[in-house]
Parts: C-alpha cells; structure tokens; sequence
C-alpha cells in the first residue's frame, strides 16, 4: 500500500491576521506548526500502514521553511518526506495549489492520498477534493472511521450534520479526514532521530512536469474581494409523515416563504 | 542550570517533557483518585521508545545509559509520581536480566521489554524481609529440571500488571547469605498468582500488590545469574536503579516548586502579591537551590555509573537519600507557600507531598541508604590507613 498525506504548514493560531490591502494572510513573526487536521492525516497513514503494509510519504507545497512540518511528520514515523519547492508556485490559490499537488502525487503514484479536512489558515477544505478531480480519482471527505481496510477496497464512515455515512471505495482513493478519526501520536526517540538525518526529497516545477500557466499567481483563477466566515443556517425544517401530510406541509411552507 | 547535555539526551528530556505535559498532567487528579492503572500512558511511553532508552540496541532498545533514564525519570515525575514509579519500577525489574542474564534470557525478554510489550516488576521484600534482605523466606527447590518456588512477596510494584517478574528466593538456607538465587517468572506460570492491591497514601497509579507461589514450577533455565548469587543481584540492581529514584525526588520537586511559585506570584495578601515578601522569598530560594543540588548530584552519579565505574553503592545511595529528603522537604514547603490552597485537592501539590514520601521508603529507606554510606566510609577510611 503506497500512501501518500499531504501536509501544510500553518501558523500556529487560529487568529490569522489578514492584510486588508492585499487580503492576504501575514504569516512574519508567527510560528509554524503542521496543519492540525493533517496531523490526524499522518496518524490515519501510519495506521493503515500497521494495518495493511506499505509505506508512508509526506508531501508538502511550500517555502524551504516548509521542511521543518516533514520532518516533524518523520519524528512520527513516516518513511519519507517530499518538498515541493519552486518560486513558481508562489501565490496559488486552492485551484494552483491542488494541481501542483496532484501533479506531485501523479510523478510519485499512490494507492491512498490522505490531506487534512482544511487548512486553520485558508479554510476553505477545497484542496483535497481539487487534488482527487486533477488526479480523476474517487474522493470521500470528513472520514471519521476506517472501519476496514482491504488489498482492494476500503472501508469508511463519512462524518454528516446528521450521522454518517458508510462508504466503500477501491484504490487509488482521496480521503480528507476530520479531528474525530483517531489521536495522532507524539513522536518517538527512532523516529526524532531519523527525523534529522533524514534527506528530504525535494522537487520543483520541471521535476513534476507541470505547465507552467497552470502555476503559482499566474495559473490561480481566484481573485479574493473580500474575507468573512459565512453565516450558519440553522433553519432548516424535517418534514415528518406520511408522503400526503409530507406534501401538504411543504407546500404551506412554500407559500409562507412566498415561492409558491 | 545548563548540564552540557548531548543534542540526544536534549531530546529525550523534551519528548519526555511533551507525554508529561500532554498526556499525564491531564489526568494525574483522576489517576490518584482511581487509582486506575495508567495502561494508556505506558503505551504512549512504548510507542515513543522510552521503554528501550537503557536497553542496549542489539536487544532492540537504544542503548542509552542511567543518565538518559534519569532524564526521562525527572520528567515524568514533574508530573505524576505514580506513573513515573511504574516506569521506574519496571527498568528496576529489568536490572537482574541486564546484568545478570544470559545471552538467551535477554534475547528472549529485553527485546519485548524494549518495545515496552511487556512491562516488569522487581520482588524482593516480604513480609519479614523489608531492610533486611536476609529474612527472607520465600524458597526455590530444584526437582530434576524445575525449580519450584513456594512464598509470598509483598508490596511488588507492577506487581498483577507486569507480564515478567524477577525475583530473590532462598535456594540452599544453610548458605546463609549466600544461598539466596535470582529467578525469573512469567506471569500465567502455575502456582503463580497476585494477592491483595494495596491502598496506598500516594502513587496512588501506580500498583503494588503481593506475588503469591504455591509450588509454582518453573524451567531450571530461569535462573538469573548462579546459584548463591541472589543479594549480590539484587544489590547491583539496586546500586544501578537508586539514581533513578532520586531523579524521581528531583522531579517531583520541581514540579511542585514550579506551582509554589506560580502561586506565590498571583496571591495576594496585605496588598502585595505574597512573592514579594522576603519570608516566602527564602523559602522559595531554599527549594531552589536545594533542587538544583539535588539535580547536580544525580546527573553526576548517572555519569558515574555509565563510566563503567565498578563500586558505586556509595554515590549511588547518596543521589537517592539526597535527591529524596530534599523532594520531601520541598513539596512540604510548596504546600506551604500556598497555604489553605497547597492543601486542597484544586491543586496538585498536595498529591505531591503525599507522593514524594514514597522516595524515602522503597528501594531501601533512607536510614538503609545512610547505612550504606556509613560502611562505605568505614571501608575506605581503613583501607587509606
Ligand atoms: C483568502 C485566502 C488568502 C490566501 N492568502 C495567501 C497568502 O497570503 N500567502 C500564500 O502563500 N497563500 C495564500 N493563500 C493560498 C492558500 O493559503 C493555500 O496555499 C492553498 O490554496 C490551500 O488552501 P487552504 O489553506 O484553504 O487549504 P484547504 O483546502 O483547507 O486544505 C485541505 C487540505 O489540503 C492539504 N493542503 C493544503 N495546502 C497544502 C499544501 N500547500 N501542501 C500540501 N498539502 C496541502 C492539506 O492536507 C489540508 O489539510 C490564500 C488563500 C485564501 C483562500
Ligand atoms: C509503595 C511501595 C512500593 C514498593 N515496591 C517494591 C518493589 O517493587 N519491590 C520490592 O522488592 N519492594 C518494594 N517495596 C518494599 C520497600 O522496598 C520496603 O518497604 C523498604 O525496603 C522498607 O522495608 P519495610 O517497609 O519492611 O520497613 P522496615 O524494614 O520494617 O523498617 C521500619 C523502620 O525501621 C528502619 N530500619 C530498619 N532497619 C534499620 C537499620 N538497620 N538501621 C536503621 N534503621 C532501620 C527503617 O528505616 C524504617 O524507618 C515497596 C514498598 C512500598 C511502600
């Protein structure tokens, strides 16, 4: 099993300080830590390693700083950290962001790709998914079980505002996982050791063969007017019944609403 | 106060450092009121290889010595006693087999013992044999190629939650001292079984409990070291541990010294917070200075001892009766310092106080540590004459 977890450094609160001129984040003067989400990412691939064999791979987009999450997720016991590291890739948004990393995975191969729920910095939890639609493989988010794992096929619970769901995929497969799925572990004496020896694999924009237009600020199609959290909306109604009083119900609603 | 560690042992104490402040200081209350062993600790502790820190790598530990054990002892003290007497109580169980074992004993326990699969406890006393070894009564029969043990140990740290124990019975009593052997016993052995958990003052996580053998049978290959050889074992695994015990003395100290002064700064009396006044300066002063003695004291001794130096019953009685008086003087005062609030269960000191009084007793009291100093130095004296 070839696993593969994307990690991004943040930095170290969730307070992120936004400059209003650029609205972009100011990251100078703030210690960086592993994207907490992803730390449960990097203990979902060392399970499904003990479980299932393999071997374990960070990844991560960013500055030569950067190095310092890889081996952090190595002090953890992963076998090997890649850093993918170019100027042009300065400036991505989620879209830039996903490509480049899927280009990565796509030079690398993978059987599971495991990335984080969301980054604390950006937010915007659409970097997994973008990676498993370049790649054009299946993607499940927000696992909060693994309650199998086979030679070809696994087995998950998807974390819903009602529930969950049960959800079987085969490989290769995106996961994006929630904090619920397991407590990631601290690191070990082996493991820290190696940490600093360890060579870390790093690789730009030639070395992944990515077009170039697709890159960094040139190939990111967001323009941010303006950041806010969105609102929650809490209204929603359960209609219970039968389909006849189900009906009548929504109707009226409709009405009330003035759509009907 | 910088001790010039390795870039290595920096980071054993800060890993170590990490568990204590994220995994034990969270529940360190609840333990002591449950009294609940502290198995999701210890698998935390093996998953990090702190088990195998003075295992030598050819048995899958890291081959590091009694000055990274203390490190790590220290650290975990500074945040529960109970749990650090657990780990502490299982390298003292693994001693015997570390210096005294076969090529195929530790080949068929250190490894395990490394990984921290199997945890290990140390059975010497009884209960007519606390300071004086030599009362004891448990025995060891050779029949064909088994011996069989009949005795009670008691108060056996680990003791029903270890899977290996290693133990001192009399073999031959008309030998006197020198008819007490070291065994081996694997829990699930038959005849092999645990008496009462005791309820204790303080280290209230960590168990202790009665060994109890009724001719429990075991493969003559158990036995640790010679026949006869049984004190001598057990009076070099207590020379290496002891050091150990004082690194746990040090650390509860300064665990409790650091909320002495933490709340010394916050609480205020007469206007002022109570810092500022000289009465509780000087305490604070004293513990401080008392803790970075005891601290001095330990490292210098672990040093010692992993020098390969051959004698060091004295230096290592020494760490253990200063590094232990000094951490029971300083939790009292913590308690001090903070008055009515040191007292109180909101607070952790008081579990400190309790705690701390276990370093003066186990592994030979206090008054058994100046003895040993004391013939020590009748030893030396003649010998310069
Ligand atoms: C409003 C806004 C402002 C921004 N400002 C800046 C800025 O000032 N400077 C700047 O450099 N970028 C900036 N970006 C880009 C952004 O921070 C990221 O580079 C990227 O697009 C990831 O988006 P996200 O943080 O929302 O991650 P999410 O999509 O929330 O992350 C989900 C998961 O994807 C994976 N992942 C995300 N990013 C990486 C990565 N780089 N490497 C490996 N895995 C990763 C992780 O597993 C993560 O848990 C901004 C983005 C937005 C939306
Ligand atoms: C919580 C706990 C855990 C323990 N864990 C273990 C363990 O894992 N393995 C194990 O083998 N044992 C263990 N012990 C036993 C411990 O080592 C003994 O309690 C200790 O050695 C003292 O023996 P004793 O309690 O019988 O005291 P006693 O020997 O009865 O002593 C009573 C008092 O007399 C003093 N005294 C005795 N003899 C002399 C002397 N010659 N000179 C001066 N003063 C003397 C003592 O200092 C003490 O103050 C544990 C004990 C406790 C309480």
């Amino acid at each position: 099993m070839k696993i593969i977890v994307c990690i991004k450094q943040v930095p170290d609160t969730a307070e992120v300080r936004i400059n209003p001129e650029t609205n972009t984040l100011i990251r100078d003067g703030v210690p960086s830590i592993i994207n907490p989400y992803d730390m449960h990412a990097i203990e979902a691939g060392l399970h499904i390693k003990e479980k299932a064999g393999g071997n374990v791979t960070v990844i991560t987009m960013g500055p030569p700083q950067a190095e310092t999450a890889l081996r952090e997720a190595i002090s953890m016991g992963v076998d090997s950290a890649v850093l993918l590291t170019d100027r042009a890739f300065a400036g991505s948004d989620t879209w830039a962001t996903a490509y480049t990393l899927a280009k990565a995975i796509e030079y690398l191969g993978a059987d599971i790709i495991l990335c984080g729920k969301q980054a604390i910095d950006g937010d915007t939890a659409q970097v997994g998914p973008e990676i498993a639609e370049f790649l054009d493989i299946p993607h499940i988010s927000y696992i909060r079980k693994i309650d199998e794992i086979k030679d070809n096929k696994i087995v998950v619970q998807r974390l819903m505002d009602d529930g969950y769901d049960v959800i079987e995929s085969s490989f290769p497969v995106l996961l994006t996982v929630v904090k619920e799925l397991n407590v990631p572990r601290l690191p070990s004496i082996k493991g820290k050791m190696a940490a600093k020896k360890a060579v870390i694999q790093k690789m730009n924009a030639a070395d992944i063969k990515a077009d170039e237009n697709c890159l960094g600020l040139k190939g990111s199609p967001t323009q941010v007017r303006n950041i806010f959290a969105p609102e929650v909306k809490k209204d929603r109604i359960m209609l219970e019944g039968t389909t006849e009083e189900k009906v009548t119900a929504l109707v009226n609603e409709l009405m009330r609403l003035k759509c009907l | 106060m910088d001790y010039f560690l390795s870039e290595e042992q920096v980071m054993i104490r800060d890993l170590a450092r990490q568990i204590a402040e994220e995994k034990i200081v969270p529940v360190r209350a609840e333990l002591d009121e449950t009294g609940e062993f502290p198995w999701d600790i210890m698998k935390v502790l093996a998953q990090s290889d702190l088990f195998g820190l003075f295992i030598p790598e050819e048995y899958g530990g890291l081959g590091k010595g009694c000055l990274e054990l203390s490190i790590a002892v220290e650290e975990l003290s500074r945040a529960c006693l109970g749990v650090s007497t657990t780990f502490a109580a299982n390298a003292l169980g693994t001693y015997p087999l570390l210096l005294f074992g076969t090529d195929e004993q530790k080949k068929k326990y250190l490894p395990d013992i490394a990984a921290g699969k199997r945890l290990v406890a140390f059975g010497l006393t009884e209960a007519n044999a606390g300071s004086d070894a030599g009362g004891t009564q448990t025995t060891a029969r050779l029949e064909g190629n088994e011996y069989i043990i009949n005795g009670t140990k008691q108060w056996i740290t680990n003791g029903g939650e270890a899977e290996v124990y290693t133990i001192i019975a009399i073999t031959d009593r008309s030998k006197g001292p020198r008819g007490a052997s070291a065994f081996v016993v694997e829990k699930g052995t038959p005849g092999f079984t645990f008496g009462k958990k005791e309820n204790k003052m303080g280290i209230r996580a960590s168990a202790t409990t009665e060994l109890i053998f009724d001719n429990c049978r075991i493969p003559r290959d158990n036995i640790i070291g010679k026949e006869g050889m049984g004190f001598v074992v057990a009076m070099k695994t207590l020379d290496s541990s002891r050091t150990g015990v004082g690194a746990q003395g040090v650390g509860v100290a300064q665990g409790a010294f650091e909320e002495a002064v933490k709340f010394a700064k916050q609480r205020v009396q007469f206007g002022h917070p109570v810092i500022t006044f000289q009465a509780v300066q000087h305490m604070l002063a004293d513990m401080a200075t008392s803790i970075e003695a005891s601290r001095a004291l330990v490292y210098a001794v672990a040093r010692f001892i992993d020098s390969g130096a051959k004698d060091v019953s004295k230096e290592s009685a020494m760490s253990k009766l200063f590094a232990t008086d000094v951490a029971m003087k300083v939790t009292t005062d913590a308690v001090q310092v903070m008055g009515g609030s040191g007292y109180m269960k909101e607070y952790p000191v008081e579990k400190m106080m309790r705690d701390a009084k276990i370093l003066q007793i186990y592994e030979g009291t206090n008054q058994i540590q100046r003895n040993v100093i004391g013939q020590a130095l009748i030893k030396e004296f003649t010998k310069k004459k």
